[in-house]
């Protein structure tokens, strides 16, 4: 049985050999042609003129195309058609491209960009949330209001009222592979394109879109990115689109790919965004009332802004049973790069905000932050767990803020086993008397637990095809829509279509991701690649199965049910055959081997405008306890330790789901702590380039990292009962933020909040050491 | 005559009529369709074109992508293609990586292996160190570590072997005969000759580890006439000890001058650990660090808190002066046209040396603020005390205020804290991407405070405590 094995990532012998193929590599015909954009220097401005003399007459510009040579201009956007390719009149962010070169080579295309002369009439730019509310500058008539129960008149008369507001920054992808694409001409004026993109399909319309040509004219076939993130969600279109115009207009092969700079100036990050909260509670910190306003800075283009938004919210709760709460969402529109998809989508900024809020409350009532946190579970599921509350008659399943039952919740369970094997008791009066004894250096730690909601909240992105072959001589040639990006997906489907057959992994030849094989394909997102595209493959194989069962049955008088495929076997009627004569007899047979497989999650249904119904198929569950120490003098701050238990349900292979959450708690760590994105008071992006923003590195991981995973089966028919795991353990990071907080707190006297910013960096740290001990900024 | 030749995964290469600033890796992944060696950042700080230079100090990790073509000449060039064996067999860096799972999108893991390789070659088992210049975004590198453990003890495989020094003599034969001038510069064998040619093209620019200068061509797209390379000015790359003092040569790198530190000054030894990276290290230079003048430099505060002598070399003129003399102001050194670096001096030991480093992130970034203390106390009384920061100005630049503040002073809290106060008229600092002025000036104060505890013997670092 291949599906639960923790096998290596299927290319891993090419990555480390360097032959693993991304779009760079690929050898392109010798009459290639290299693209690069001019970009805006401006914030938001009317273009007033454009001159590429100089740009035309550089060495190996070959064309030179601006608004005035696109007439009607390409649009990028995956959302609302409001992205030209090329600026229109008016620029809205410093790096919106505003003409496209194409020359001989990539540095000849980069070196005549930087001789564009472009003049601007300035107009005023809206860069931060407060100028964006000022202005009322946003996408939608007014913000998304949900609510559920009566917060306003609970607070009233609660025993404590906790209010605050802080601010989370965005987050730039920093794939190591940058965007790029590449556009083949084919006869008839058809279009090849390879894409560094999570969503094929998306590309593939936008190009068909821009030459005018169906859909069926354009074929884009993407085999891996060197990391995507959310960030070649939408990101990678205008690359596409460009290669595709270019290519069209000259009748020559082209390849287009932002070096690093072009590629953070241009392309949206994560939101950050603005957490207002207000929270009644009780003396014990049971949160009796809650009002969030999230204030979203959502840049220049909706882009994918309003489902990002919307998942914010769907994350307001998190663990959390919050009976009487009411979410604000303002989605603010700013002269900035367009915020975009980034793991987690939003999630992770909706459930920064509870956790703060929890943080805050404890703090607010003098009590331990776990015990509080616990006090504001989700009642466990029915049938038990270790919640340790006595049976309440009305105890019921609870529902979220946005009305869907919560009948899957772990968390008591996973949480004290968490508590356990992080020895979290022990070590939190362990760091309180060290705290004691080191007047600079301060410890802290913080336990916060993660749950996530699976599926697309657009519900009709939530289905997938697939595409099996079984040639002659036994092997398998596998195809489905989802798109890999390291995540380990083309293996674990791999693994689940050898399952189908009771073959080795091995027998099955993972093949690159290709519209003209599955068509309308959702981008791989939200988690969902192995989910869907696993059960999609496993549907057309087991119609494959089904077919050799049948023949095979029918040559020994057996039922086609009574046939085993185990081991490359295959049993029937106490006769073992290989695989390979089975497949090789049904082929001579005249059986089909060969059928497409399709999937559509079951059980969901959701309203986004009201904001009720069940947006997920299941949700996916994870705690993580995290010690860091900081310093009173400068703020610098480090992660010692993490221990974290995570929930992928019945793993399709343990070492992928692993390697996943160690990835994305570092991840979520960083967003966090080190990665901070700076503009200037021009609207300029200051940080595009890893001299200025700062991933974490080799040594920022955690000192102890210990990682396990639940193993309990998905109580939804999933494929294998296993759990979604791309986006929900990057949450864990959280537990930095808090374990952080919790450091800074050390250093006061239990008066002054620490309310700390993210990203908290050594600075930010360090203003919050200041306010909790009450100096001035200045003051030593 | 303007080629070069060096190994190219053990077979040698002539190259000839490349412009000085063609890189490595555009040559390999244009030219010779090597493709392993990835671009991500094409600035040194990312570690996805690493790539093994063997020379007759050994073999090292540097980054293809602001290496030049012409600094390879006589050397060997391993890239990711050629960490595998001979019919394709896997290095056991390659299949612990595999075996551990250390690589998810794979666009990293060339860097990786080649750094990895390069350090089980050394021998070196400090992974964190060795690995600081390679980013990942997947992994968060615990799988990579773990692979990097599990093979220390594997023997080197004989083809990692075959670039060691001695086998340069292969190309020998092709080695260009005349090394020297080339199409846009020239390639001195030794400062006399350097001396002479820049003294006739005052305009040059000298490139020794190319770490500053390669980021010039990459990112500000300028062509570079003439250049000269260094690296073969090997009088320049000597560390001697003598009279109480290190004399250390321009072309030192700072891998060279971390490992002649280390002892006889463990602090500045900690903080050239965190400068750069790994690969930066190998190929930058003190020289370098000095005569680029930038204000977050973090060799010049270190070197001026420990009273270092500069030595400048035009034509036959020679002219030493203090360090901190020769920063005159942003980016304007005392640096006549033709003169060059020859190198430093400074004691070889001072016990109240400390240096500290501050940054968002504390591998392979630049100092928000370099704060460099050095005080002498005899009796109890402070009888010298040199401090210097970098970051905190246009230049790197003493504490005048705060030195004068503790000399001749007990060495008390007291004493401490109103320095500390002083030095808030010897800075204005900027606000900038890496930190606000109101931060760097208390940061930089506190560092003060900080100093004193660490003298006591009280645990300052984060970096020092563990779990």
């Amino acid at each position: 049985m291949s599906m639960g094995k923790p096998l290596p990532h299927d290319t891993a012998p090419l990555h480390v050999t360097g032959q693993a193929r991304y779009v760079d590599d690929i050898p392109m015909p010798g009459n290639a042609l290299h693209l690069a954009f001019g970009l805006s220097t401006v914030a938001h401005g009317e273009i007033t003129g454009i001159d590429l003399t100089l740009v035309r007459s550089a060495p190996g510009v070959v064309a030179v195309y601006s608004a005035a040579d696109l007439d009607p201009m390409p649009d990028c956007s995956p959302s609302a058609h409001d992205e030209p390719l090329l600026a229109v009149g008016r620029v809205h962010y410093v790096g919106q491209p505003v003409f496209l070169v194409v020359a001989e080579s990539y540095l000849a295309a980069r070196k005549a960009a930087r001789l564009g002369k472009v003049s601007y009439a300035e107009l005023p730019a809206i860069l931060t949330v407060d100028q964006a509310m000022a202005a009322n500058s946003r996408f939608e008539q007014g913000p998304v209001i949900w609510q559920k129960g009566d917060p306003a008149k609970v607070m009233a008369t609660a025993a404590h009222l906790v209010e605050g507001s802080f601010e989370v920054g965005g987050q730039e992808h920093f794939y190591l592979e940058g965007q790029v694409a590449a556009a083949l001409p084919q006869e008839g004026g058809d279009m090849v394109i390879h894409a560094s993109t999570q969503h094929p399909t998306e590309i593939q319309h936008k190009v068909a879109h821009a030459l005018h040509l169906p859909m069926n004219a354009v074929r884009v076939e993407v085999r891996r990115m060197g990391g995507g993130f959310g960030g070649k969600e939408s990101q990678g279109n205008a690359l596409a689109i460009a290669c595709a115009v270019a290519a069209r207009l000259t009748g020559r092969p082209c390849r287009m790919r932002y070096d690093r700079d072009d590629d953070m100036m241009i392309t949206g990050k994560r939101h950050d965004l603005r957490i207002t909260y207000r929270a009644g509670v009780d003396g014990d910190g049971r949160i009796l009332g809650l009002e969030f306003t999230h204030l979203m800075r959502c840049g220049w283009a909706q882009d994918l802004s309003l489902p990002v938004a919307d998942r914010a919210m769907l994350h307001a709760d998190n663990f959390y049973h919050l009976p009487n709460i009411r979410i604000e969402s303002h989605r603010l529109k700013t002269n900035t790069q367009s915020a975009t998809a980034f793991r987690g989508f939003g999630g992770p900024q909706g459930m920064v905000g509870i956790e703060r809020v929890l943080d805050h409350v404890a703090f607010a009532v003098g009590r331990d932050p776990l015990a509080v946190r616990k006090l504001n579970f989700y009642y466990a599921d029915e049938g038990g767990g270790a919640s340790g509350r006595g049976v309440l008659d009305h105890q019921k399943v609870q529902t979220t803020p946005f009305h869907m039952p919560v009948e899957d919740f772990i968390g008591h369970e996973l949480v004290a086993e968490l508590e356990r094997t992080s020895d979290f008791g022990k070590r939190m009066a362990a760091i309180a008397e060290w705290n004691k004894g080191s007047p600079i250096l301060k410890r802290g730690i913080a336990l916060t637990p993660v749950k996530f909601g699976i599926s697309f909240t657009l519900s009709w992105l939530n289905q997938a095809g697939a595409l099996v072959h079984v040639y002659q001589d036994g092997s398998i040639h596998l195809n489905h829509g989802g798109t890999e990006m390291g995540q380990g997906l083309f293996q674990k489907v791999a693994q689940v279509t050898a399952a189908v057959f009771g073959v080795d992994v091995s027998m099955v030849k993972i093949t690159a991701t290709d519209t003209g094989k599955v068509p309308n394909t959702s981008a791989t997102a939200a988690s969902s690649g192995a989910d869907m595209n696993g059960m999609a493959a496993k549907a057309a194989a087991e119609t494959i199965r089904g077919r050799l069962a049948e023949y095979i049955a029918g040559k020994h008088q057996a039922k086609a049910s009574a046939v085993r495929f185990v081991d490359g076997q295959v049993r029937v009627a106490g006769e073992v055959y290989g695989w390979a004569q089975v497949v090789a007899w049904a082929y001579q047979a005249r059986v089909s081997l060969s059928s497409t497989g399709y999937y559509a999650t079951p059980k969901i249904l959701w309203d986004r405008v009201r904001g009720t119904g069940r947006p997920f198929f299941y949700f996916a569950y994870g705690a993580a306890v995290t010690e860091v120490v900081i310093d009173r003098l400068t703020g610098e701050n480090r992660i010692l330790r993490a221990d974290i238990l995570h929930d992928t349900g019945t793993s399709l292979n343990p070492a992928i789901d692993i390697g996943q959450v160690e990835g994305a708690y570092v991840q979520g760590a960083g967003w966090l702590t080190t990665e901070e994105l700076v503009w200037d008071g021009k609207g300029r992006l200051t940080t595009h380039a890893p001299s200025t923003y700062k991933i974490p590195a080799c040594s920022d991981r955690p000192d102890v990292f210990n990682v396990a995973l639940w193993g309990k089966p998905n109580r939804e028919d999933s494929v294998g009962k296993s759990k979604a795991v791309g986006e929900p353990p990057l949450m864990l990071g959280i537990s930095a933020l808090m374990a952080l907080s919790d450091a800074v707190a050390a250093c006061g006297d239990g008066k002054v909040y620490p309310a700390l910013d993210a990203p908290a960096t050594a600075e930010r740290v360090l203003m919050a050491i200041n306010k909790v001990e009450g100096r001035r900024a200045k003051d030593v | 005559m303007s080629g070069i030749a060096f190994l190219l995964n053990g077979t040698p290469v002539r190259v000839e009529g490349e412009a000085p600033t063609r890189t490595l890796l555009d040559w390999l992944r244009e030219d010779r369709g090597l493709t392993g060696t990835k671009e991500a950042c094409c600035e040194g700080d990312c570690g996805a074109c690493t790539v093994m230079v063997t020379d007759d100090s050994g073999s090292k990790a540097l980054n293809a992508c602001i290496l030049f073509l012409h600094q390879l000449d006589g050397k060997a060039v391993r890239t990711v293609e050629g960490i595998s064996g001979p019919g394709g067999k896997m290095h056991p860096v390659q299949e612990a990586m595999v075996q551990h799972h250390g690589s998810q999108c794979g666009f990293c893991t060339p860097g990786f292996v080649v750094s990895m390789a390069v350090a089980h070659l050394n021998g070196a088992r400090d992974h964190d160190d060795q690995l600081a210049g390679n980013l990942c975004r997947c992994t968060g590198y615990a799988p990579i570590i773990r692979a990097a453990e599990a093979v220390e003890a594997a023997p080197v495989p004989d083809w990692m072997k075959a670039d060691q020094p001695l086998s340069l003599s292969q190309i020998s034969s092709v080695k260009s005969e005349e090394p020297g001038s080339f199409t846009g510069g020239f390639t001195p064998r030794d400062s006399d000759e350097l001396a002479d040619w820049y003294l006739a093209n005052p305009e040059a620019v000298l490139i020794a580890g190319a770490t500053d200068v390669g980021l010039w061509v990459t990112k500000s797209l300028r062509d570079l006439k003439p250049v000269a390379f260094l690296s073969g000015v090997k009088d320049l790359q000597g560390i001697e000890r003598r009279g109480g003092q290190l004399h250390v040569g321009a072309g030192v790198t700072i891998a060279a001058l971390r490992e002649a530190v280390a002892g006889p000054l463990p602090s500045f030894g900690e903080l050239l650990r965190r400068y750069a990276s790994q690969q930066v290290r190998n190929a930058a230079t003190i020289g370098g660090n000095i005569a680029n003048g930038s204000p977050i430099g973090d060799g010049p505060p270190a070197l001026i808190a420990l009273g270092a002598t500069l030595h400048l070399r035009r034509g036959d003129e020679m002219r030493s002066l203090p360090l901190e003399h020769f920063f005159l102001d942003y980016r304007k050194q005392d640096r006549r046209p033709g003169e060059f670096v020859v190198g430093v001096s400074f004691p070889d030991h001072a016990r109240g040396l400390r240096c500290y480093k501050i940054s968002k992130r504390f591998d392979q970034d630049i100092s928000a603020v370099c704060g460099c203390f050095n005080v002498t106390v005899d009796g109890g009384t402070v009888t010298d005390a040199r401090i210097a920061f970098g970051g905190m100005a246009g230049i790197p630049k003493r504490a005048a205020l705060a030195e004068a503040a503790v000399l001749g002073q007990p060495w008390t809290l007291a004493t401490v804290e109103a320095a500390a106060q002083a030095m808030a008229g010897d800075f204005t600092p900027l606000s900038d991407m890496r930190a606000s002025a109101a931060y760097r000036l208390t940061t930089a104060q506190n560092l003060m405070i900080r100093y004193f505890h660490d003298l006591q013997g009280v645990p300052v670092s984060v970096l020092e405590v563990r779990a």
